[in-house]
């Protein structure tokens, strides 16, 4: 499994503030762990419920304004459950000169979903991000978390396929 | 018979179905009883020929792309295993003139090795340059990195040997060296490309660093729009600490080097150094205001060294070879050789490492083949969001920070982003203001608020309300952000918006609103 935030919200554990609590003391003596405390949350939960900010604050002996403010500066936390697939369209502009902002507008109709919105059957949540480092094989994606070049409707679906398989 | 084969498992790789060939790979050994070792690699950076298949053969290694899944049986039947003809054949990497005209000194082992394998490393000449600095000690290694000119190749380009001399001298119980992985930058992937292909090299360059400032402990902080590299990064940590290059004692010199790789969480402004610290700190990525610099008071308040991955990475060729030997690459004082990202609507894009001083030109034209589309090049962004749109009549600047800077754009992270005539200047003016509001930290007003108002303001323009006054409240608006911001996010936006303004002016005559604005 590469990397983190896969997402599938089929992997994720219904939250639990006794399991939560566990996983914040397993990296609260880490220098700076609010981030890799929250990446860890979401991986496990598939998102940062809000009764994590208490328990994180108590573990680092800091304020829950200061969690807080950590936890909704970054574009990666989320506040609630994603759908089950969760789909990163880049929108920046290496992926713009290849005509990313017409087949997003497409996406979105496909889906029938705003950026941040997750289709009404539960399966796709879409999220935009500014690039993903696959600049020379654009429009990109990170399809719950693997990369996807040239993307068009077609490959998206079929990504989707493969991820569901 | 055994067959060595390599497939790249870089991203661009794999989001061109790298993956999907190495299961038919699979599928077909064992329907025909062959005996194959598949190395998965980084990318050469040929990123239209990728999925790129390398063979082992007795004349070299023989490569093959892109390939599709649909390609193995044929290819086998082609005698794929000597290296045998077929339609895909591109023969010799070495030999293929994208890479035959470049140098490549930090990139020089990847899409060759393992990325994960410390042997391999070493049998292609890893380790030489940290322990050349070993026998150097700190006042050596300084003194190496200044001769080389080697300047910080993170965007703004200062001097790493003087950041490094400042550190060295900075009285501390605990220093801190940290690598800027956030490369957060449209149409820059270099930095991913070595994480992924040759990560030791980074480790290295890193370690070397430590050595020279006296720093036991590292941060790598990576993007999290990265998970390849991520995960690429902590297998080579671990395969570093386990062979004793890193750790305790590094390569028995009794020195202690520590390194964890750190993930981002989405915020463009954490590429900023000190916003980056703040993050890694547990903290809102908040810049903040310099002095001190991070140099003297950086992580936790000790004194810490923060370079660009490709800095560091720099470093090993140039301990191995000496400064001078480094120098001598590039022209006036962008010495040394950059890596090039070729990106957008282009025909042949990908990674290029050669000295400083290839003009534009020559990039997009005689390298890349144009555009992808096949229409005529109208716009070339160079440098990532912060950075200026060129025209064709300035496709003569050479790749040179003083020769960019001279033309009021910016080289940069070395990203290029080519746009056929489809585009919209206006729109891509517009899409500048709403990248650095949706971006800013929110620490100083005129980013803050300026770019909400200049999105605002574009906006009339396109929509044709007063475009004449309202271009010149934008004008405005740029140069309020560029005198009064904190730090480049806020001071540099201005630069792709005017540069699309003075060179594009025809796209901003407020013809109305031709598209939809799809994005909001
Ligand atoms: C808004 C902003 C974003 C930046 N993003 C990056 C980045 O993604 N990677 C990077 O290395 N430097 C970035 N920088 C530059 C860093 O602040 C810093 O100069 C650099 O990491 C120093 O390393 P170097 O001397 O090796 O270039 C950014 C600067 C600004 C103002
Ligand atoms: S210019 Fe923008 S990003 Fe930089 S400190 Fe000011 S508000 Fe923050
Ligand atoms: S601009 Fe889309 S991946 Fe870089």
């Amino acid at each position: 499994m590469p990397g983190r935030d896969l997402g599938q919200a089929s992997a994720c554990e219904p939250w639990d503030a006794e399991r939560a609590a566990g996983i914040i003391a397993g990296h609260a003596r880490r220098e700076g762990a609010t981030l890799p405390i929250l990446h860890a949350l979401q991986e496990t939960f598939g998102y940062v419920d809000a009764e994590a900010v208490p328990l994180i604050a108590e573990a680092l002996n800091l304020s829950r304004a200061e969690i807080h403010g950590c936890l909704t500066f970054y574009h990666d936390f989320r506040s609630e459950p994603a759908g089950r697939h969760i789909v990163k369209l880049c929108r920046a502009e290496a992926c713009q000169a290849v005509g990313a902002d017409a087949l997003h507008a497409e996406v979105l109709a496909r889906y029938d979903v705003a950026w941040h919105g997750t289709s009404r059957d539960g399966q796709v949540t879409v999220e935009p991000v500014f690039c993903l480092g696959l600049c020379a094989c654009g429009p990109a994606a990170l399809v719950d978390g693997e990369p996807v070049g040239r993307l068009d409707l077609d490959t998206l679906a079929d990504a989707l396929t493969e991820r569901a398989a | 018979m055994s067959i060595t084969l390599y497939l790249p498992k870089d991203a661009a790789s794999l989001a061109l179905g790298a993956d999907r060939v190495a299961k038919a790979l699979g599928r077909a050994a064992a329907a025909r009883g062959l005996d194959v070792t598949l190395v998965r690699t980084g990318s050469r950076g040929l990123l239209w020929l990728e999925p790129l298949l390398e063979v082992a053969t007795p004349a070299g290694r023989i490569a093959y792309g892109p390939v599709r899944p649909g390609d193995i049986e044929s290819l086998l039947d082609a005698g794929l295993a000597e290296g045998g003809a077929h339609r895909l054949r591109i023969g010799r990497p070495e030999e293929h003139p994208y890479l035959a005209r470049q140098q490549r000194l930090t990139f020089g082992r990847c899409g060759i090795v393992d990325p994960a394998s410390v042997e391999d490393y070493r049998a292609h000449g890893g380790y030489r340059g940290l322990e050349a600095a070993l026998a150097a000690g700190p006042a050596g290694i300084v003194e190496a990195v200044k001769s080389s000119g080697l300047r910080g190749r993170g965007g703004a380009g200062f001097p790493t040997g003087i950041k490094w001399n400042t550190v060295m001298l900075a009285a501390a119980d605990q220093k801190y060296v940290v690598c800027n992985a956030d490369e957060g930058d449209s149409g820059t992937f270099a930095d991913r490309m070595l994480m992924e292909g040759d990560p030791l090299t980074l480790i290295e360059g890193m370690t070397i660093a430590a050595v020279a400032v006296g720093a036991t402990r590292g941060y790598i902080y990576c993007r999290s729009e990265y998970p390849h590299a991520f995960a690429a990064l902590n297998t080579a940590i671990a395969a570093a600490e386990r062979a004793g290059t890193l750790g305790a004692d590094v390569m028995g010199s009794g020195r202690a080097f520590h390194l964890e790789a750190r993930l981002g969480a989405g915020a463009y402004i954490c590429g900023e150094e000190t916003s980056l610290l703040e993050s890694l700190e547990g903290k809102r990525g908040i810049v903040r205001a310099k002095p001190p610099i991070p140099a003297l008071k950086g992580l936790f308040g000790q004194p810490t060294l923060v370079n660009n991955v490709l800095s560091f990475a720099a470093v090993p060729w140039i301990l191995e070879h000496g400064g001078p030997a480094y120098a001598a690459y590039g022209m006036g004082r962008s010495l040394g050789t950059l890596p090039i990202q070729l990106a957008g609507n282009v025909r042949r894009g990908g990674l290029i490492e050669t000295a400083f001083g290839l003009t534009l030109r020559e990039v997009i034209e005689e390298i890349g083949g144009g555009t992808a589309s096949g229409r005529p090049v109208r716009a070339v962004q160079v440098g990532g969001p912060l950075g200026a749109y060129f025209p064709e009549s300035l496709f003569d600047t050479p790749l040179d920070y003083e020769a960019f800077a001279a033309k009021k754009g910016l080289l940069g992270h070395g990203g290029i982003v080519v746009f056929d005539d489809t585009v919209d200047l206006a729109r891509q003016a517009r899409f500048a203001f709403e990248f650095c509001a949706a971006e800013s930290c929110g620490k100083c007003t005129p980013c803050r608020i300026g770019a909400v108002r200049g999105l605002e303001t574009i906006d009339k323009v396109i929509a044709g309300e007063s475009p004449r006054e309202n271009l010149a409240l934008v004008t405005d608006l740029c140069e309020v952000m560029t005198d009064g911001s904190l730090c480049a996010m806020g001071g540099l936006t201005p630069v792709p918006v005017m540069s699309a303004l003075t060179h594009f002016p025809e796209d901003f005559s407020g013809r109305g609103a031709r598209l939809p604005l799809a994005a909001e």
